[in-house]
């Protein structure tokens, strides 16, 4: 079991639910991951449309829990007021807290970041916060009630991985209470692997699965990933070394003087 | 009437109400019918401040208002 907050979850991986095919390809990834959190969003719709409807159904026939997202917003305001509506909308306090800085690397504005953490966790607010390996803007989020960190791999859909895992590690180190989830940039189950490998008490994916050629057989090999990464760091990874060490004992070998 | 609806401009039938009044009392509430979002599932904000659906059968539409109407969607 994983805990995040108050909540047990029954899986380390978090799927978000966008860029799929299709709706019901969407929800065949969801089932195979494994995942007991998914993310979503809220977005404008037109009346009568209705497509916004229907998705809300169908993902609460997948009876996981779910984390809205601030995703796009570039301002403290926007973010404060879309966790309000997303909080309503979804019936839930929890919110993947976004606020987004940079346009081309869609990097977090880790200044809004704390500032809106401020605003919503007294709140009552359940605040995930999208943000970097910075230490301090970390200390920040932890000092402002966060008690999950949601620190990038890499850029959102990038696929590029663990950019900086000496950044990463060190997040690690330093915040060894706190429940840290690698969010975004992961392109590949060997991504995810290593993120847990590390120590990172999940991961969040959405775009390595959506835009794979079968997305419900790669949601799969992400559920192995973290599992098996998970298990080898329980386990303890011997560190790396330069030099070779036998493995095969020398004692008692033959032809020995 | 002129309003701002998910950012495209609306004219709404009116009694001829001056800029910054209320329109003839359409509430917020009574709008969202007449958009098409009756039974819909949505969250609003007017100007940028979210009203909860408790609220929205007090909340005043007023000339210029900002409506934003969500609606759950995929995320990431």
């Amino acid at each position: 079991m994983f805990k995040l907050y108050d909540r047990q979850l029954t899986s380390r991986l978090l799927l978000g639910t966008a860029r799929y095919p299709s709706p019901s390809i969407m929800a065949e990834a969801v089932r195979a991951s494994g995942a007991a959190m998914v993310t979503v969003s809220l977005r404008r719709e037109a009346g009568g449309e209705r497509a916004g409807q229907g998705f809300w159904s169908l993902v609460r026939s997948l009876d996981v829990q779910v984390l809205p997202n601030t995703a796009g917003c570039h301002t403290v305001k926007e973010a404060v007021t879309t966790a309000h509506m997303a909080r309503e909308l979804f019936d839930t306090p929890w919110i993947k807290l976004e606020v987004i800085g940079e346009d081309d690397t869609l990097q977090p504005d880790v200044i809004g970041l704390v500032e809106a953490a401020r605003v919503l966790v007294p709140e009552g607010f359940r605040v995930l916060p999208y943000c970097t390996e910075d230490l301090v803007v970390a200390d920040r989020l932890v000092a402002a009630g966060c008690e999950v960190l949601m620190p990038w791999g890499a850029p959102i859909g990038s696929g590029r991985g663990l950019n900086n895992p000496f950044g990463l590690r060190a997040l690690r180190a330093h915040f060894a209470q706190v429940t840290l989830i690698v969010d975004a940039g992961i392109g590949t189950p060997s991504h995810a692997a290593a993120a847990m490998e590390l120590g990172f008490d999940g991961v969040l994916i959405n775009s390595a699965v959506a835009q794979a050629r079968q997305p419900a057989l790669m949601a799969r090999a992400f559920a192995q990933a973290v599992q098996a990464g998970h298990a080898a760091f329980l386990a303890g990874p011997i560190p790396a070394r330069d030099m070779a060490t036998p493995s095969t004992p020398l004692i008692g070998k033959a032809f020995q003087a | 009437m002129k309003i701002r609806v998910n950012g495209s401009w609306l004219d709404l039938p009116d009694s001829g109400a001056d800029a910054g009044s209320p329109a003839a009392g359409v509430t917020l509430a009574a709008l969202l019918p007449q958009l098409g979002f009756g039974d819909a599932t949505v969250a609003t904000a007017v100007n940028g401040q979210f009203v909860p659906h408790a609220v929205r059968s007090g909340c005043l539409v007023r000339e210029g208002d900002r409506i934003e109407i969500l609606a759950p969607m995929q995320g990431g």
